[in-house]
């Protein structure tokens, strides 16, 4: 017998019958705070009672809010918070775009070499030799 | 400058103008950016909050949008006016209804908000009617390069600009377009469009956030990774990519309709004409759903050239319409109608507050007066 039944989305999930359509952000963070089985598989190695100097935050705040106390925290808490940046944008570990009109030209020289680095593994990786050479060859002309 | 100098009108993004707009609504990014020197908002007292508003709102109130901009002073401001600016999409509901000082400042034209004091110090916007994500891609640059100007920002070699959570790392950018996908769902399709943007590591939301969305019909997409991409390849991702492979499955489901599934279509579109124009009490959410019908026919008529027997008589109703009668009844008609009849947008026009049944009643007479002929 076949039934017919219109639910809205939220009776269609609390009957099981839809998965939740839509994650938010905080939603997003939260569940993968609260998935990690362990501190240092998603945090990373790390004294769970550090603070950070610049704004009394602490990692335990962290879990709990969802947000950070400092933006000297990316640096207190690097290597906690690596895991968790990693997961949370899909792999990537380093920031590619726009800077700042102050950033030095040094740093921005930097940021350029390390994007390109990046690049070329990934070219390696896909067997895209063409373009993994003509990377290479513009990290070398940077370089020089 | 008053909020009802706006109230009674929609705006621009929200016109029915634009490329696609027969399916992408409107374009809308987001930046989000901190103020090097301060704490984030969660470490922040109410006076370091104060001396953060203040500076933002001096820089931006200086700045050339090409524009009058206005300040609103959202933790002052009341209920209804936060309600008014959460259903304008002006502000975000976070920022409507947080905690401290913090304001917006807006264009009269409503296609750039500054929230102050939201998740973040700042949070730049900009909107646009239909599929125009390089034009607002290319704005909200400009006027972040111009804040950046007059203020130092928080940012590292290695994260790039860093955000109170670390989701928004990095560009710090949302790129989102709001999609109105009827056919998809009237041909039981949307679970799979559902399951292929989570896939693609985007969000979907509804029109006003969570559950909104089976009632209009209406989907905001954004993307979720902000760290590792720049912010030109996120936007080409959306308009080379996952537009149009949306609009493609939207356009074919509204062929499928007209080629297998005619009844069904007109018997949404005749139900959904024959309630607005008859009931005397209506909620939004109804509203909202029925609406997204009329705006499917239409849009199926304007650019299709349809015509099954509902959607010749919804644009016969359209040319004896008052409020269409010389151009029949326009897309920009039924999005006023959406947006007018919203809860705050009734009782800031209405210039008083109202309770349910009387906002009801009132939602009713607006949409009965605009679809029928002789109300």
């Amino acid at each position: 017998m076949r039934t017919e039944m219109h639910l809205c989305e939220q009776c269609a999930i609390e009957q099981g019958i839809a998965a939740k359509t839509q994650i938010s952000i905080n939603e997003l963070l939260s569940s993968l705070l609260a998935s990690q089985p362990s501190d240092d598989e998603l945090f990373g190695p790390s004294e769970p009672d550090a603070t950070c100097p610049h704004c009394g935050f602490t990692l335990e705040q962290f879990r709990r809010q969802g947000v950070l106390g400092c933006p000297r925290d990316y640096e207190v808490f690097e290597k906690a918070l690596a895991p968790l940046i990693e997961k949370a944008h899909n792999g990537a570990t380093s920031h590619r775009g726009k800077v700042p009109i102050r950033t030095p030209q040094q740093t921005k020289k930097q940021m350029e070499l390390a994007n390109l680095r990046q690049q070329l593994d990934a070219a390696v990786r896909a067997e895209d030799y063409e373009l993994a050479a003509k990377l290479r060859d513009k990290i070398n002309q940077m370089e020089s | 400058m008053k909020l009802t100098d706006i109230s009674s009108d929609i705006n621009e993004w929200f016109s029915g103008a634009g490329p696609l707009a027969e399916i992408v609504i409107s374009s809308r990014i987001r930046l989000a950016r901190n103020l090097a020197g301060y704490k984030f908002l969660s470490r922040c007292s109410n006076a370091e909050k104060a001396e953060i508003l203040q500076k933002l709102k001096d820089v931006l109130m200086a700045l050339d949008l090409g524009d009058q901009v206005f300040y609103i002073s959202v933790d002052k401001t009341s209920t209804l006016n936060r309600n008014f600016l959460v259903e304008r999409h002006l502000i975000s509901r976070h920022h409507a209804f947080g905690k401290g000082p913090r304001g917006a400042v807006i264009a009269r034209r409503e296609f750039f908000t500054a929230m102050i004091n939201e998740e973040d110090h700042l949070r730049l916007q900009v909107l646009k009617a239909g599929c125009q994500l390089s034009a607002c891609a290319k704005q909200i640059d400009h006027i972040d390069s111009m804040i950046d100007q007059k203020v130092e920002y928080a940012f590292s070699p290695r994260y790039g600009y860093l955000t109170a959570c670390p989701t928004n790392l990095g560009t710090g950018i949302r790129v989102s377009v709001m999609l109105h996908l009827p056919a998809l769902k009237m041909t039981g399709q949307i679970e799979k469009f559902l399951n292929a943007t989570r896939d693609m590591n985007l969000a979907v939301r509804g029109l006003f956030g969570e559950g909104t969305e089976a009632a209009s019909d209406l989907y905001q997409l954004s993307n979720q990774v902000t760290l590792g991409i720049c912010e030109l390849d996120i936007v080409r991702q959306f308009e080379n990519t996952i537009i149009p492979e949306i609009v493609e499955y939207e356009t074919a489901a509204r062929n499928h309709l007209l080629s297998k599934q005619v009844d069904t279509l007109d018997d949404k579109i005749s139900r959904a004409m024959a309630l607005l124009q008859n009931a005397q009490l209506i909620s939004s959410q109804e509203a909202l759903f029925l609406l997204s019908h009329l705006r499917l026919g239409i849009n199926m008529h304007d650019h299709m050239g349809a015509s099954t027997p509902a959607i010749k008589r919804l644009c016969s109703l359209s040319r004896s319409s008052k409020a269409d009668k010389d151009k029949g009844l326009s897309i920009a008609t039924i999005n006023r109608l959406f947006m007018l009849t919203l809860p705050a947008h009734l009782q800031l026009n209405h210039g008083k507050l109202l309770d349910s049944t009387d906002r009801d009643a009132l939602r009713a007479r607006i949409i009965r007066s605009a679809l029928t002929q002789d109300v």
